[in-house]
């Protein structure tokens, strides 16, 4: 037939992405699922032994480990908190008439551009080091005992760094959404005696929640493996007080060479990705088919 | 009246709006300024903004001593080797499943796109092992190969948001003309889909120059690219920040540039054309 | 040159037949129009005969040839898109000379026929703008100049009027109609637009749900419509329908009778009624008359008829001219 040579056609071009994406899918995960039911440690080669589930339930009653898991839903639900309100805040603040606008929106997308280390070093360094940095200065100014924020609060500083970097995402797919919001429909809810704060209940939030179910849906797949701002800022700690899975698995792996032990918990994390994944798609699902 | 409300109404909002812009922006400013600071004068207090001894040595310091310029060679081959390896593979995909899609198209798709919901670390062991026995650790060529892989998904989702825009009738007309395929491709195709395969190529340099795991944890000072090489001014402390500063503004600038001349696109790619 | 011979043509999508079985004879050099109402699967039966799409079931020949399995490219064919489908990053000329350049023509052959068909199409003065800078008219011409150039057998057209305003479309399709009186080459013109098809058509095919209703010349189309549908699609404002003892006096199961072959008068007539709607254009009256015991008919006057809302008024079908249908919607002939 005519079309069906450019059907095959289709499924030759197709095939390499899939196969691809396959192999990276399936090799190193089955990989690790191995790895997880042996005793492996690099530092001891050829001791490698079959060690049934103990990898699991170490990782399991490790308290480290539900310290971690609360750790990465706190940075990932404490940064689409942030990033979500702040974004719709500064993207209606964005929207509205202004001198300069063009800039502004320069100024405000810039630290979703600086990479991660660049990001965290900064922070670590220049703002919250309760010795030279910008905050401890703020603080004496006023006569308040700088806060060591890495010391004392890990968890919140990793959490306002890396809001500080999505910040902007949210609010140029916030404004960005806001812009496509027909200038007719606000004229008529204001016709038809709507103040502004309905309009904004009514009209703009439910126009917005694609965007919104957007915003959480790409900055989770990024949030849940937050990791080089805690390799560079606190090392996980004081302690696991900062540690989220993914760090754990790291530390586990590449620190104390134990293979065994970190492949179960990477099929964890996996597995725990997979529920989050399970729920946001059908939230996603729900919104987008719309 | 009106006017007059609507005017003071303005200037109020570029106040605030400016204000809040400087704040989210003055980290990056004052790494910038602190750069061009000697060592005493990054760590003085009160800190000045603006009225310092400005000086250059920091970047010579930070070239000479660590050999910036390889890293950011790394990081230019990474990102650059990455992105383009993925168009290649990505467009004739894109390319098929916007064009002639089936059934199935919506959940390979969907599928491509659930490979990145894989958390890293999950794999990051077997990754390791078989980079360190085929000796691809520590070397550009590993890192092109893991980076091209984690963005595929991305790279083929964009193409295929942008691919789909072009409508088929001309595609359909080309074919009429008696065009074969591969004409299709290169007079009609590919120079209405150069924008968003330009686009594409931007927000994809961008995401792998500043991939910060893979990066990090397969590379260790020969293939460092510029993400690892900063993560090296993690452990001393206090006096580098003049330094550290030079090393990060080298680090960002390109690419900071190139998302300011990117904005729209970066925000049409990143959703997938989900929001306009 | 440009005969087409459409046997036994079905196309399936999915579960749905949306051509079950067509057989139609196009001769070289035919004007021939397509139309239906929405969704009737003109447009399908079109890229059918174009290759953009596979046929289910049945056999495509064109001149002689059988191109069922041949690709668009192979099949001689030209076509025009309801979008115009121009190429957006080339100029009108490059747009024009495509097809030739697909062939592989040589560069002086190529610039003397793309010189030709923009003359032909006023098209000269803007060979080096881009489509986006041209009006929808000149648009539509660089979309036939493409069509035009490669001398096709034949030429398709799938709604190419239908983006253009009232004026313009009455211009195109003068000019289209004068291409063809020039070009005597075969064109198939797929439309909706009833008016269309009865000015441009050599041989007017009228389709519904996929099916052929009738096959014809515009005026036995008016004049013996084969069913209802065709005597309720084909002449404008559309033909009555009176059914019951107005329709069995008539020996029929339905009676049908066009608006302007009803005749009018104040006085006196085989039908009474009460006008509703009374539209003056001046170069005619179109009347909604509740007629008694019938309902709602339109007729047709020519020239000022002086009533208005609310005025009674008689009407009287041309017994001439009443067409008559059975109970299966049929023709009695
Ligand atoms: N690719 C397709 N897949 C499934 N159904 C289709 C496809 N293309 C067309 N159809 C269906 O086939 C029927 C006929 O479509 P077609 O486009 O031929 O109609 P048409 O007569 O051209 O209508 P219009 O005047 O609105 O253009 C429609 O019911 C349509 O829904
Ligand atoms: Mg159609």
């Amino acid at each position: 037939m005519a079309t069906l040579h450019t059907r095959s056609a289709a499924r030759l071009m197709i095939a390499p992405s899939v196969l691809l994406l396959l192999a990276w899918m399936i090799v190193p995960l089955a990989l690790t699922i191995y790895f997880s039911f042996l005793r492996y440690n690099l530092l001891m080669p050829g001791m490698e032994e079959f060690a049934g589930f103990s990898n699991y339930s170490y990782f399991l009653t490790d308290p480290a480990f539900f310290q971690a898991i609360f750790n990465t839903l706190a940075i990932v639900l404490g940064v689409l908190f942030i990033t979500v309100i702040g974004g719709i805040a500064l993207a209606l603040l964005l929207d509205q008439p202004m001198f300069g606008q063009g800039i502004v929106r320069i100024l405000v997308i810039a630290p979703f551009l600086i990479m991660p280390t660049v990001a965290a070093l900064v922070w670590k360094n220049m703002f919250m080091n309760p010795v030279n940095g910008l905050f401890a200065w703020v603080a004496k100014l006023f006569g308040l005992q700088p806060f060591d924020f890495l010391a004392n609060a890990p968890l919140l500083s990793v959490i306002l760094i890396v809001a500080w970097q999505w910040l902007p995402f949210a609010t140029l797919i916030l404004l960005t959404a806001l812009q496509s919001l027909d200038e007719e429909q606000k004229e008529a809810a204001q016709m038809d005696g709507a103040g502004a704060w309905s309009r904004f209940i009514y009209l703009v939030l439910p126009h917005l929640s694609r965007a919104i179910t957007v915003v959480i849906l790409i900055q989770t797949i990024f949030l849940l493996s937050v990791f080089a701002e805690i390799l560079v800022t606190t090392n996980g700690g004081p302690g696991t007080q900062s540690t989220n899975l993914t760090f754990l698995v790291y530390a586990q792996a590449l620190l104390q060479f134990d293979v065994g032990g970190a492949s179960a918990g990477g099929i964890i994390a996996v597995i725990l990705a997979n529920i989050v994944a399970f729920f946001l798609m059908r939230m996603i699902g729900k919104t987008l088919e719309a | 009246m009106a006017r007059n409300v609507s005017t003071r109404r303005k200037v109020v909002v570029t106040v605030v709006a400016w204000t809040i812009g400087i704040l989210i922006f003055f980290p990056i400013l004052w790494t910038f300024l602190t750069s061009f600071k000697s060592e005493a004068e990054a760590i003085a207090s009160p800190p000045s903004l603006l009225f310092f001894d400005w000086t250059t040595e920091n970047y010579f310091e930070v070239q000479s001593r660590s050999n910036y310029f390889r890293h950011f060679m790394n990081s230019v081959v990474v990102s650059f080797g990455s992105t383009l390896i993925g168009l290649v593979i990505a467009i004739p995909s894109a390319w098929a499943m916007a064009f002639s899609p089936t059934k199935r198209t919506k959940d390979v798709l969907m599928w491509m796109l659930s490979t990145k919901m894989m958390p890293s670390v999950g794999v990051l062991v077997p990754m390791y092992l078989m980079f360190r026995n085929t000796g691809l650790l520590d070397t550009r060529t590993g890192l092109v190969i893991v980076l091209t892989l984690i963005n595929l998904p991305i790279i083929i989702w964009m193409l295929y948001t942008y691919f789909k825009e072009i409508p088929g009738e001309i595609l359909e007309a080309a074919r009429m003309d008696g065009a074969s395929l591969s004409k299709e491709i290169i007079y009609v195709l590919t120079p209405m889909a150069i924008p968003g395969i330009a686009s594409t190529l931007l927000l994809n340099i961008i995401l792998a120059w500043n991939e910060a795991f893979w990066t990090l944890n397969l590379s260790a000072a020969k293939a460092a690219p510029l993400t690892a090489f900063i993560a090296s001014y993690s452990s001393p402390e206090g006096l580098f920040y003049a330094k550290l500063s030079a090393a990060s503004t080298m680090a960002i600038a390109p690419i900071l540039i190139l998302g300011w001349f990117s904005q729209k696109q970066l925000v049409r790619g990143l959703t997938f054309g989900a929001v306009k | 040159m440009g005969s087409i011979t459409l046997s036994k043509v079905s196309k399936v999508f999915g579960a749905h037949a949306v051509i079950p079985s067509i057989d139609l004879d196009i001769n070289n050099g035919e004007f021939v129009v397509f139309v239906g109402p929405s969704g009737c699967g003109k447009s399908t039966l079109l890229r059918l005969i174009a290759g953009l799409e596979d046929v289910s079931d049945g056999d495509i020949v064109i001149d002689g040839k059988n191109a069922t399995e041949l690709p668009p490219a192979q099949r001689g064919l030209s076509m025009v898109f309801q979008s115009y489908a121009l190429y957006p990053h080339m100029s009108v000329r490059s747009n024009i000379a495509f097809p030739l350049k697909m062939a592989g023509e040589d560069k002086a052959v190529i610039d003397k026929k793309v010189a030709d068909a923009a003359r032909v199409l006023n098209l000269t003065d803007y060979l080096d703008r881009k489509p986006r800078q041209l009006s929808g008219g000149q648009r539509q011409r660089v979309a036939i100049g493409r069509a035009i150039v490669r001398q096709p057998k034949a030429f398709l057209f799938d709604e190419p009027l239908s983006n253009l305003d009232a004026a313009l479309r009455v211009n195109m399709r003068l000019e289209i109609s004068q291409l063809h009186q020039d070009l005597k080459t075969t064109m198939i013109y797929v439309t909706h637009d009833q008016v269309e098809a009865m000015t441009m058509a050599d041989k007017i095919v009228v389709l519904n749900r996929g099916r052929i209703e009738q096959v014809g010349s515009p005026l036995e189309l008016y004049h013996k419509p084969d069913n209802l549908f065709v005597a309720g699609f084909i002449g404008s404002p559309r033909m009555n329908f009176v059914n019951g003892a107005a329709a069995a006096a008539h020996q029929a199961h339905t009676m049908g009778i066009r608006p302007e072959h009803l005749a009018l008068s104040k006085d006196s007539g085989a039908w009474q009624g009460t006008v509703g709607v009374a539209e003056h254009l001046g170069s005619d009256t179109f009347l909604h008359v509740n007629v008694d015991g019938i309902g709602t008919v339109t007729a047709r006057v020519s020239g000022d008829f002086a009533v208005t809302h609310g005025d009674r008024v008689f009407l009287t079908p041309d017994p001439q001219r009443v067409h008559r249908f059975d109970d299966k919607g049929l023709a009695i002939r």
